[in-house]
């Protein structure tokens, strides 16, 4: 069904995103690069070693979750802004995501915005806590927010509304 | 239908000018194409093909389809999709073919 | 008669790659360029390109214009450009003829030519395709990311390969309303990542559906689609009609070959390829001596292909008169390696299949 809709199945969204124990330690990035294309900018972006396309670029791209701190450098570089970090260290109930976000306006930061899924339907209201668009960003801005653990595999995108 | 504000490019405009499309007054700025201007004033309809008489819009914007031919301070077709815009030009729709004066 | 040693015939990603290639070599070049400006159509491409480090992957295409003109002005005094001029003849005898601003017209003899004119838009048939508010999907790509102009409100995507599904996102990042992405065949034909990250902005792509009919006076009002059969046959009583005042076609590219028939090099119609190409040897040379092509001309990729073809044509051109780069060898080794690498994957096959009828 993917490659008729663009939507991934939750079993493959599960098996790009590490363990809970990982998940829960803190940030860490979940490459949603499902098909082989000739692309490896975010290994070569990555500063820590911690994704691998290997050799041949029609890799798809490994996660080491050890090495990999979160810092979301692979989200502004990744060409099919596939990439996302989540983080659940800092509660029990809410995870942190960051996103890359290409649209205006931006969201505010400490402001409710609609959570999406992988569809563009609405999910949940989650807070922004975060909006960060540094020259190296190259104009794809990445947003950070709080949103219910129980969304955690299924949210994917916000939506502002003007 | 000009865009404003965009996440990833900044439009940095040339000079308003003026120019005429079939007698009306339309503003456009240097630096853009003729078809570019007259849609950023909502007119798509361009010239009249040839036979039919059906009501032709740019295709291809890049000057190498013919969907887009335009009398042009009196000269018939013109491509406008690639022909820069110039203050006082006086551009007509084309009906048919043309003709050279 | 204007004298030239290498001439490259279009200045877009493959041709300002030979360029500098060439250029490097120490062959002195002319680029003959029928737009204002050069650059061709990275200058629209506000995305991040695929490949490596090496075709400037992650770089906006926009911004790869301004790096490929820097690199070749390192090497000017090798470089002559020539704007708002078109080549529009090739004849036996290896001259050339150029049209200046529709009123200079003159001829050159060069030793070698390398052609990267690139590709133009297909159309599609359905009744009214003609309707203003129809556009090439790239024609409205430059409408509003080079000048700045909405196309219009609701636009139809016609085409979920990789030009519709990234047109499609920039037209959103523009403030417009994607309707819906249709495509006639049963599987996204564009890389997944895009399809992905317009599906989760809420825009349905519909796999297996065609255009019936375009409605409208004297623009395009409405369009009616209807489902297909796993024969490309329309399936009766599957139409539904949407409102949308722009449709933008996007079913793929064909070499833009008109030069190369008309110098009569040896010329085959390759599907794969996406049109009629010329044959040619691996370092991108007709069955003309000395008549070089690259980029899409020599069949339909990505445009991350087109600059490394333009890379090698333009440093075996050079060589070719006189002119070796001192890494020759090496140079041409990388380059083979980069093109191998981008099309090794899945999404290269039909490409590899193309490649195999026309190397000699």
């Amino acid at each position: 069904m993917f490659e008729q809709t663009g939507i991934p199945s939750i079993e493959m969204v599960m098996e790009k995103f590490p363990s809970l124990d990982r998940i829960n330690k803190g940030p860490v990035a979940v490459v949603e690069c499902y098909k082989k294309i000739p692309c490896n900018p975010c290994q070569t972006a990555c500063k820590f070693d911690a994704i691998n396309v290997g050799e041949d670029i029609n890799n798809i791209p490994e996660v080491n979750t050890d090495n990999c701190t979160g810092c979301a450098i692979c989200l502004s570089k990744c060409p099919g802004l596939a990439i996302m970090v989540v983080d659940g260290s800092k509660s029990n109930d809410k995870v942190l995501v960051k996103i890359p976000y290409e649209f205006l306006p931006l969201p505010e930061e400490g402001k409710m915005v609609k959570g999406l899924d992988r569809e563009g339907n609405y999910l949940t209201d989650v807070k922004v806590l975060k909006v960060l668009n540094p020259k190296s960003f190259d104009r794809t801005p990445v947003i950070t927010v709080e949103v219910d653990r129980k969304y955690m595999y299924d949210f994917r995108n916000i939506k502002v509304e003007v | 239908m000009r865009i404003e504000n965009h996440p990833i490019l900044e439009f940095n405009r040339g000079k308003k000018i003026k120019f005429t499309f079939n007698g009306q007054e339309i503003e456009g700025y240097e630096g853009e194409t003729i078809a570019a201007a007259l849609h950023a004033a909502g007119v798509k309809v361009l010239g009249k093909s040839l036979f039919l008489h059906r009501p032709r819009g740019f295709y291809c914007a890049i000057g190498n389809c013919s969907s887009c031919l335009m009398v042009v301070d009196g000269v018939p077709n013109v491509k406008t999709c690639t022909t820069d815009l110039i203050e006082g030009m006086v551009v007509q729709t084309q009906e048919g073919k043309g003709v050279i004066a | 008669m204007k004298e030239a040693e290498l001439v490259i015939v279009g200045a877009g990603p493959a041709g300002l790659c030979a360029a500098i290639s060439a250029a490097s070599s120490g062959a002195k070049v002319l680029i003959i360029e029928r737009n204002k400006s050069l650059g061709g159509q990275l200058v629209k491409q506000t995305h991040m390109f695929f490949g490596s480090e090496k075709q400037y992957a992650s770089t906006r295409g926009i911004d790869i214009t301004d790096i490929l003109l820097t690199e070749l002005k390192k090497y000017e005094k090798n470089v002559e450009i020539l704007t708002n001029s078109t080549v529009v003849g090739m004849y036996e005898d290896g001259i050339i003829t150029v049209l200046h601003k529709e009123d200079k017209y003159f001829k050159i003899k060069p030793k070698a030519v390398i052609v990267c004119t690139g590709a133009f838009e297909k159309s599609l048939a359905f009744p009214n395709n003609d309707l203003p508010g129809i556009y090439g999907a790239g024609a409205v790509q430059t409408l509003m990311n080079v000048y700045g102009v909405k196309p219009g409100n609701k636009v139809l995507m016609v085409g979920a390969g990789n030009i519709g599904l990234i047109v499609s996102y920039q037209l959103m990042q523009a403030g417009v309303e994607v309707v819906a992405i249709l495509d006639a065949a049963p599987k996204i034909g564009g890389y997944l990542v895009h399809a992905s990250k317009i599906r989760r902005m809420g825009v349905p792509i519909l796999t297996g559906y065609t255009v019936k009919e375009a409605i409208g006076k004297d623009y395009l009002e409405k369009a009616v689609i209807c489902k297909l059969d796993n024969k490309f046959q329309q399936i009766p009583g599957t139409e539904q009609t949407l409102d949308a005042d722009v449709m933008c076609i996007s079913v793929g590219l064909t070499p833009l070959n008109e030069l190369l028939s008309m110098s009569g090099c040896e010329m085959k119609y390759i599907p794969q390829l996406s049109g009629t190409v010329p044959v040619r040897n691996e370092d991108y040379e007709t069955t003309i001596e000395n008549l070089f092509v690259a980029g899409d001309i020599s069949g339909v990729e990505e445009a991350s292909a087109a600059m490394v073809e333009g890379y090698l044509a333009g440093l075996c051109a050079a060589a070719k008169i006189g002119h070796k780069a001192e890494d020759f060898e090496n140079k041409k080794m990388d380059y083979l390696k980069q093109l191998s690498e981008l099309r090794s994957g899945p999404v290269g096959e039909h490409i590899l299949a193309g490649i195999e009828q026309i190397v000699r």
